[in-house]
């Protein structure tokens, strides 16, 4: 079983400042981590190794320094690590970051499961993981919070959705993202530790991955914020306590008088 | 105080201050209440790789990597014990347990019983006191007669520490009475061994987490590849893991002073009384120096000795009791002190210093109290100024 767990470095705190002219996170004095929700992905990568053999190998997009979170998987068991960095890559969205995760992808060869956190504290968007589904074309259960089986051919996972659980069965090779209901991520190990200090981690640039310029980075991406913005609050609500029938003439009067349709 | 630790010593610090943070903290106050074994704890040290930290790479661990073990354990009992002593002491006194065969035991025995312990599948715990036999070890009254190829153990062992969690137990018993304590032999006994069996769980004051029990053997046959060394050296042997122990006492004294500090500095510079945080008293300020400098001292000696120890040096025996009575006695000074500046919060369970103080008080009394410490001490001081003088 080859998986490949697709993690991402974030600033420590999901508070992080925006700067409202550039329409950009200010990250600047805010520590690196690795994203909470991938490390339940690279636990399930882990555990699914552990009990049916083959390797775990992380990937991250970014700065030379995101090999810092690539580290961090390896003390806690990741078999190899590889950095997809170039300065083409920079100023990418979640569609060329995708792609180009899927490009590295298709480099490995040979990779059963691609997983990943169900989304990242800093962007939320929760798009890249299915993402890397649509690029490979392979199919993806998304916001997977168990997985029940897992062999060479399928993997029987159940996705939790609003107001209940889907039981998915897939062929393999599949892109599952992870929630934090799937484990308990374990500590980094003391031969992980020593591990992820020596182990050398591999390079790929966007020539390395057969990517166009226009495949890549700010180019390659589609999306432009326009605009970024905390949203201010417009309305408190009210509550009001009473018997069924006096609410809902209450309720009905005030639709009526907001002029609702 | 930088000790200029290496990457794998940090390494060891990190891993058991996460685990500390994230299973031990949360789940001291109600081990300690509830008297519970945290094996849930251990099996997470083992995930870890931190059981064979004091284990040679030929038999599973890792001690090389750490230029010995010696250092390398008082650093991970340190960084336990300021989360929680009882919990520390489950996992050092493994250390304790298996220093007989990793010291004095054959080759064989090395091979058939380290690799499992260095891995945690397998917990042990090392057997010497009795009713009447504690400080003095040679009042052992468990007999055990050679009988072919084997020998038959009869006595009970008392307040013996990780005593139905461990599954190796290493057991000093009287082979030959009238000989005292030439007459001891060391034993390896595994547990379900018919004729070994446990009595009571102790009921203590503090490391509340730990086990602490009762072995009894009722003609238990054990085979005489299972002596430690040589029939008579059981004396030794003990000895020999006593002094080599001692300084994983005092790193584990060091880890609950530390850990009361570090309570009491918070708790003075959040307390307001009379208007103004009560670490701008100059009262609390020169207790808390104090309590700083004391641990401090302490840390430097333990670490002095453990690496005296990793640096191979063979004669021990004064730096490893000076190490564990002053330590311990720092222990029981600064978690008084911490409950002291607590104040009435102090006492309450509420807060951990109570508990540290309860933990501390151990550290002066086991693995040799700090009466015999003192002894060894004074004994060993007065060869050397024997030899001076000649």
């Amino acid at each position: 079983m080859r998986i490949v767990v697709a993690v991402k470095q974030v600033p420590d705190t999901s508070e992080v400042r925006i700067d409202e002219e550039r329409g950009t996170l200010i990250r600047e004095g805010v520590p690196s981590i690795l994203n909470p929700f991938d490390e339940y992905a690279l636990e399930e990568a882990l555990r699914w190794r552990d009990e049916l053999g083959g390797t775990v190998t992380v990937m991250t997009m970014g700065p030379p320094q995101a090999e810092a979170v690539l580290r961090e998987a390896v003390s806690m068991g990741a078999d190899e690590a590889v950095l997809l960095s170039d300065r083409a890559f920079a100023g990418a969205d979640t569609w060329a970051t995708s792609h180009t995760l899927a490009k590295a992808v298709e480099k490995m060869g040979n990779v059963d499961i691609v997983m990943t956190g169900k989304q990242a504290i800093d962007g939320d968007t929760a798009q890249t993981g299915p993402s890397i589904a649509a690029s490979l074309d392979w199919p993806q259960v998304t916001f997977v919070g168990f997985v029940r089986e897992l062999n060479q051919n399928s993997i029987i996972a159940e996705r939790y959705v609003e107001g209940g659980c889907e039981v998915i069965r897939s062929s393999l090779p599949v892109v599952i993202t992870v929630l934090k209901d799937a484990n308990t991520p374990r500590l980094p190990s003391l031969k992980g530790k020593m591990k992820s200090r020596k182990i050398e981690i591999p390079v790929w640039g966007r020539e390395d991955l057969e990517l166009q310029e226009d495949e890549v980075g700010l180019d390659g991406s589609p999306t432009r914020v326009v605009k970024i913005r905390t949203p201010e609050i417009i309305s408190n609500g009210d509550i009001h306590h009473g018997e069924p029938e006096v609410l809902a003439k209450l309720l009905v009067d005030s639709l009526l008088g907001r002029e609702v349709e | 105080m930088n000790y200029y630790l290496s990457e794998e010593l940090n390494d060891i610090k990190e891993i058991c201050a996460e685990i500390a943070e994230k299973y031990i903290i949360p789940a001291r106050a109600k081990l300690d209440e509830d008297n519970k074994f945290p094996r849930e704890i251990i099996k997470i040290m083992a995930d870890s790789d931190l059981c064979g930290i004091y284990i040679p790479e030929a038999y599973g661990g890792s001690a090389e990597m750490f230029g010995g073990g010696s250092m390398a354990l008082a650093v991970a009992t340190e960084e336990l014990s300021k989360a929680c002593g009882g919990v520390a002491v489950s996992f050092a006194a493994n250390a304790l347990g298996a220093m007989p065969i990793l010291l004095s035991g054959s080759d064989e025995q090395k091979k058939k019983y380290l690799p499992d312990l260095a891995s945690g599948t397998k917990l042990a715990a090392f057997a010497l006191t009795e009713s009447e036999a504690g400080s003095d070890a040679g009042g052992v009254k468990t007999r055990a007669v050679k009988d072919g190829d084997s020998y038959i153990l009869n006595g009970t062992k008392q307040w013996i520490t990780n005593g139905g969690e461990a599954q190796i137990y290493t057991v000093i018993a009287q082979t030959d009475h009238s000989r005292g304590a030439r007459g001891l032999t060391a034993f390896i006994v595994e547990e379900g061994t018919p004729g070994f069996s446990y009595g009571k769980k102790e009921d203590k004051m503090g490391i509340r987490a730990s086990s602490t029990m009762e072995l009894i053997f009722e003609d238990c046959r054990v085979p005489a590849e299972n002596i430690i060394s040589r029939e008579g050296y059981g004396f030794i042997v003990a000895m020999k893991t006593l002094n080599m122990s001692r300084p994983g006492v005092a790193a584990q004294a060091v880890g609950i002073a530390q850990g009361a500090l570090d309570e009491a500095a918070k708790y003075a510079s959040e307390r307001v009384q009379f208007g103004q945080r009560i670490d701008s008293f100059q009262g609390i300020q020169f207790m808390l120096a104090d309590m700083a400098t004391q641990t401090e001292a302490a840390r430097a000696l333990v670490y002095s000795t453990a690496r005296m120890i990793d640096a191979g040096e063979r004669k021990y025996e004064k730096e490893s009791a000076m190490a564990k009575v002053f330590a311990s006695d720092v222990a029981m000074k600064v978690t008084t002190d911490a409950v002291q500046i607590l104040g009435g919060y102090g006492y309450m369970k509420e807060y951990p210093v109570e508990k540290m103080m309860r933990d501390a008080k151990i550290t002066q009394i086991y693995e040799g109290t700090n009466q015999i410490q003192r002894s060894v001490i004074a004994s060993a001081l007065i060869k050397e100024t024997a030899a001076r003088g000649k």
